[in-house]
């Protein structure tokens, strides 16, 4: 007989998968072979399509709306306007941010593309072809394009449905296209501050309006069954059971009798929160025709009419002693929200989490001021890869870092060096309010100015200048250094809710006689790979390989209720759930196992997948045994099966951080940016899965390329949307996407089971400042201390012009 | 994002083809690897009752040399261009350019015949057809006739071919060997048309420039042929002040518009800063 040694403890702690491991991703088999299951691929039996009449106006009244020839085509089935949708009072919804969105423009159309009418036909060329011939007669309005101007005395009144609403959800309005004042801080003993200072330095900052744009644009299927009165809508939602919860209040229909699916998502980043005027339509639509109705926005529909991201005009304000230690921050933002105030953030936080603004630095004083505006502009506002309203606030305090070292003439790195929040001040108090749980900084900048060689760079900087003047080249090299904290994982129930709904979340775990495990999540994946990363959490808690879990997500008839997927939360909230949902379930495995060793609990201790007496390992029982025994035993006082549920309320947020460089030549000739290196280091807590952190952190910095490079939806003066294709708006190809170099530092959260902070838009964040502040840099020596995103070949030729460079 | 709807045609000889043109009149249009005509269709912004595909037809598809007479048939890909080492061992500039249009995908489909009948200034190889002084034949149902690239555009989508007639082949004779050549194009990416570009193809002799044409793309309503630039480099050692007057002059007959690549202004300087670089390599490559 073979005598087979028994796995060592490594060879079991391999075999699970778990925490650290760089198990590849489980999706990636069903998404490489084309068969992953998206909202289009849903087809049902007699399904009908919706498409939108758009308004080819910015601003305008609608004098009246002629369906007949639409109806005559072949195959449609109806159109419907606001005035059938009024009856339903559906006609309006309410939006995330407090505000009501016009689900089909009534009266007045405010933006260029805005949702008109709703053509359903047998068909989506039926529906295309009709939608060509509803004839709606507008006469055109004044247009406010630019926010600088919507709180002019003569500005046009936009919403005329609230016009006599003065006090908004978030206060008084002070002007009737003013939407919001939001304060936080010390106003008062900021400007003082201000005005003792050595020194002071004031930018005007703007984050450009863009787009998330995932792959798969938005679109849902809804089905009414009339029988049996239960609606089932699929759809590109970043959180099913918040849409539920809408859904129902809405349109009346009972909660239970609602069922939302999440099916593969094909990128999100903040697209997918919100609730969308094509979403009421089909469900309307559904019911009225009795037929499942398919609605799916084609790329122009997306990137003009659901949400939006950035549009923040912001004014920073440093106070700082002569040798760089900053002394106060005082903040301005004038916020486009466009017609309709359809931000996604936690109901209280009207700018989201800007108050993140201090940064990394110990800044004693400090002050933030949000004007919210609306203009002629699409709604949204919604955190684009990032937690609300973190990137802007991070590119803020990044860039005016930068411009007050100019000022100073001091190294960017130093100047940051001197103000960062210290090691051993963590948990820390911010000025602002939050409790940063917490940081290495001094450690992550040390590695990372160490491996980008950071004095070598600004030497070779000072060789390219000198040749630069002496007309030995015509490309300038620029350095740029970021150095973000982010706060994610929103959050604790006590200050977040979404419309009331508390941002908790949760995970069931059910283990199978066998010994193998589903386990459900109230979150979403939508490309971060959650049946990969939470199975290894799981695997790591209760002892089984990675590869027996099965992880569901998205369907709100078997999932816990969550709050979905978006500011870096479900690592923070719904992971941390999962751990102590595996507890659970490892607590009761513990009573099973003292059961079948016959000792006390207390004589026994848990070693990777089992429990073992204590002083005797042979002794042991192992989860899979366990898992069998509590399916097949009569164990006195506890009840058979292994399951638990555990809906986790983080005593805080997370606040991952990270260090990044970036160099960049610029052709000043042509205003061609090269981007010769990319340096990022992550400090997201414990590492769950590697390669998974790595392939975020690829992802997130080319979406920051993207946005500092060249995108754009911007507004001509009649309202008109440039732009707004493929052709345009910049996505970047393999071509232009530089090599990145990833790097990491680890400080666990203190807070979280596991010690995770969540990473998925960390890049977004410190990306986007890393690679403006290294364009600001090579022109820095020339006298240019800011100049605007995005840096694309045009305005970055101007600034070379304007600083006399280009001859 | 739909196309209205249309009948579709599938003629496997030229004259068939061009007997369903005639019968089918204005609303028919042809359609070769339509990279082109396909997304305006789904812009409504052709909205062709009836499409001639000229797939099957097997006579428009090759490339044939003699001597160094070149013969390109409408229905040759972008990628074969590319991967035909004939042609680049005489006339080199043709990989250059076909290598700058859009991305492997729209090559292997997108035509040869279709990118310079386009009519679309933003079309890289009209500019390319000018610069080497190709000609176009057009047949239709009165007959065949010849049109030099640089008479065939009038204006944005607007060339001399008539409704009806298909461009059949273009006729080039390779440039004397120990030319040199360049195409020098700026873009925002992979995919995209030109900020500015700019084709130059040159020839020395003892050390000046014998001879050079020169041609832009993008740059306005119709591709240009920069002859007054072109003559001013001949007889010149191709010194810097020579280039830098020649880009200027170049220059001078832009007349971009402005759009998402930058302003007007910007546009125009780029336009002399890709003649200036595509004059210095063609001068490099030039023996
Ligand atoms: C993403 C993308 C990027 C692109 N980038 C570039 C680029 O950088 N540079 C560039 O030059 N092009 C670019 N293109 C266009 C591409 O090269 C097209 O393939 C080309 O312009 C048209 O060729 P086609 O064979 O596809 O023609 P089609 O689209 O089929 O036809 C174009 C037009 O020409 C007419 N036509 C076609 N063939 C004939 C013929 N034999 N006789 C008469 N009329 C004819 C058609 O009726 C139609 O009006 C891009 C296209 C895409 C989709």
């Amino acid at each position: 007989m073979n005598v087979q040694s028994p796995p060592s403890r490594e060879e079991r702690i391999k075999k699970l998968q778990g925490l650290g491991s760089s198990r590849k991703r489980v999706e990636d088999a069903r998404f490489t072979q084309g068969t992953g299951n998206y909202v289009d691929d849903i087809k049902l039996p007699g399904m009908l399509f919706g498409d939108f009449v758009r308004s080819p106006y910015g601003h305008a009244r609608i004098k009246s709306i002629d369906k007949e020839a639409a109806l005559a085509v072949p195959g449609v089935i109806a159109v419907l306007t606001a005035e059938d949708l009024k009856p339903l009072n559906l006609h309006y919804m309410p939006t995330l941010a407090g505000d009501v969105q016009a689900v089909l423009a009534d009266e007045k159309v405010l933006f260029q593309n805005q949702e008109v009418a709703f053509v359903v036909a047998q068909d989506r060329y039926a529906a295309a072809d009709a939608v060509e011939l509803v004839e709606v007669d507008y006469e055109e309005l004044p247009v406010i394009n630019d926010a600088f101007k919507a709180l002019d005395d003569d500005a046009p009144l936009l919403r005329e449905d609230i016009k006599d609403k003065m006090e908004g959800a978030h206060g008084p309005r002070k002007h009737h296209n003013h939407i919001f004042l939001w304060e936080e801080g010390d106003k008062e003993g900021t400007e003082q501050a201000l005005n003792n200072a050595e020194v002071m330095v004031e930018e005007k900052i703007t984050y450009q309006r863009v787009h998330p744009c995932p792959l798969e644009t938005c679109g849902c299927v809804a089905s009414m069954d009339k029988i049996n009165g239960k609606l089932t809508l699929w759809g590109t939602f970043q959180a099913p059971h918040a849409v539920r919860t809408v859904a129902s209040l809405i349109t009346n229909i009972p909660e239970h009798n609602i069922r939302v699916v999440s099916p593969d998502i094909g990128g999100g980043f903040g697209n997918k929160v919100g609730v969308y005027p094509g979403y009421i339509c089909s469900v309307v639509a559904s019911i009225v025709t009795g037929k499942p109705v398919k609605w799916v926005e084609d790329r122009i529909e997306n990137l003009t009419s659901t949400a939006f991201a950035r549009d923040y005009h912001m004014t920073g304000k440093i106070a700082a002693t002569a040798d760089g230690k900053i002394t106060g921050l005082w903040t301005h933002v004038l916020a486009d929200h466009g017609a309709f105030d359809a931000c996604a953030d936690p109901t209280k936080f009207p700018a989201g989490f800007f108050h993140i603004v201090t940064g990394s630095y110990d800044i004693p004083i400090a002050y933030v001021g949000v004007d919210g505006v609306y203009t002629n502009k699409a709604p949204g506002g919604v955190a684009y890869r990032c937690s609300f309203r973190v990137t802007e606030a991070a590119y803020l305090i990044e860039r005016m870092i930068d411009v007050l070292a100019r000022k100073l003439d001091m190294d960017p790195v130093e100047l940051r060096i001197k103000n960062f929040i210290k090691k051993e001040q963590f948990p820390y108090q911010s000025a602002l309010g939050w409790e940063y749980d917490s940081g290495d900084y001094h450690t992550a900048m040390d590695q990372a100015t160490k491996a980008v060689d950071y004095p070598a760079l600004r030497a070779e900087q000072a060789e390219n200048r000198v040749a630069f003047d002496r007309g030995e080249t015509r490309n300038l090299m620029g350095i740029g250094v970021a150095f973000f904290t982010e706060i994610v994982g929103a959050g604790p129930v006590k200050n977040c809710d979404i419309l009331g709904l508390g941002m908790f979340d949760s995970c069931e775990i059910r283990i199978h006689p066998t010994g193998s495990a589903i386990a459900r999540l109230g979150t979403i994946s939508q490309g971060q790979g959650h049946a990969t990363t939470f199975a290894q959490i799981v695997a790591s808690e209760i002892g089984i390989p990675a590869e027996d879990i099965t992880l569901e997500e998205g369907d709100t008839d078997t999932a816990p209720y969550g709050l979905g997927t978006y500011g870096s939360r479900s690592t923070p909230v719904a992971g941390a759930a999962t751990a102590m949902a595996g507890r659970k379930i490892r607590a009761k495995a513990q009573m099973i196992a003292a059961y079948l060793l016959e000792v006390h609990e207390g004589d026994l201790e848990w070693d990777v997948d089992r429990f073992q007496i204590k002083g005797n390992p042979e002794a042991h029982k192992t989860m899979k045994e366990i898992a069998f025994a509590s399916y097949n035993q009569a164990i006195p006082g506890l009840e058979p099966g292994l399951e638990a549920v555990s809906y986790y309320d983080p005593p805080n947020m997370t606040y991952p951080f990270g260090a990044y460089f970036c160099v960049v030549d610029v052709d000043v000739d042509t205003g061609v940016t090269d981007i010769r290196k990319f340096y990022a280091l992550d400090d997201c807590g414990t590492r769950i899965n590697p390669m998974i952190i790595e392939g975020q952190v690829h992802g997130g910095l080319t979406e920051a390329v993207a946005i500092a490079m060249g995108q754009e939806i911007s507004y001509d003066e009649i309202g008109n949307v440039k732009g707004a294709s493929l052709m345009d708006f910049y996505l970047p190809t393999a071509v232009e996407t530089p090599t990145y170099e990833t790097d990491f530092t680890v400080t666990p959260s203190p807070h979280h089971p596991i010690g995770a902070k969540g990473v998925g838009e960390s890049p977004n964040v410190g990306g986007v400042p890393a690679l403006s502040n290294a364009v600001n840099d090579a022109f820095a020596h020339k006298g240019l201390v800011h100049t605007q995103m995005p840096h694309d070949h045009w305005r970055v030729w101007q600034t070379a012009q304007r600083l006399g460079l280009t001859g | 994002m739909i196309p209205g709807s249309f009948d579709y045609h599938r003629p496997s000889s030229i004259g068939d083809a061009i007997g369903l043109m005639s019968s089918l009149g204005d609303d028919a249009m042809i359609v070769a690897g339509g990279h082109s005509l396909i997304p305006m269709m789904k812009l409504r912004m052709a909205l062709p009752e009836h499409l001639v595909d000229l797939q099957d037809v097997q006579s428009l598809k090759s490339i044939s040399i003699e001597n160094s007479q070149i013969t390109l048939g409408a229905m040759v890909t972008q990628a074969e261009l590319i991967t035909s080492e004939e042609l680049h061992e005489i006339c080199p500039l043709l990989r250059e350019a076909a290598l700058q249009i859009a991305d492997p995908q729209v090559r292997y489909v997108g035509t040869i015949g279709g990118n310079v009948a386009n009519g679309d200034p933003a079309n890289d190889m009209p500019a390319i057809m000018q610069t080497l002084n190709a000609s176009f034949t057009l047949v239709g149902p009165n007959g065949e006739r010849s049109v030099a690239a640089r008479d065939f555009y009038q204006g944005a989508y607007y060339t001399t071919r008539e409704d009806g007639e298909i461009l059949s082949s273009i006729h080039l004779d390779a440039p004397t060997s120990g030319h040199g050549s360049a195409y020098e194009k700026q873009k925002r990416k992979i995919g995209d048309y030109a900020t500015a570009a700019a084709a130059v193809v040159l020839t020395l002799s003892g050390g000046t420039c014998a001879t050079a044409s020169i041609g832009l793309t993008n740059l306005s309503e119709t591709p240009l042929w920069a002859e007054e630039a072109a003559s001013i480099l001949v007889g010149s050692s191709l010194d810097r002040e020579t280039i830098k007057a020649a880009a200027a002059a170049a220059k001078a007959i832009t007349n971009p518009a402005e759009d998402g690549r930058g302003p007007i202004e910007f546009r125009k300087h780029v336009a002399g800063i890709m003649v200036e670089r595509a004059i210095a390599k063609a001068h490099s490559r030039a023996r």
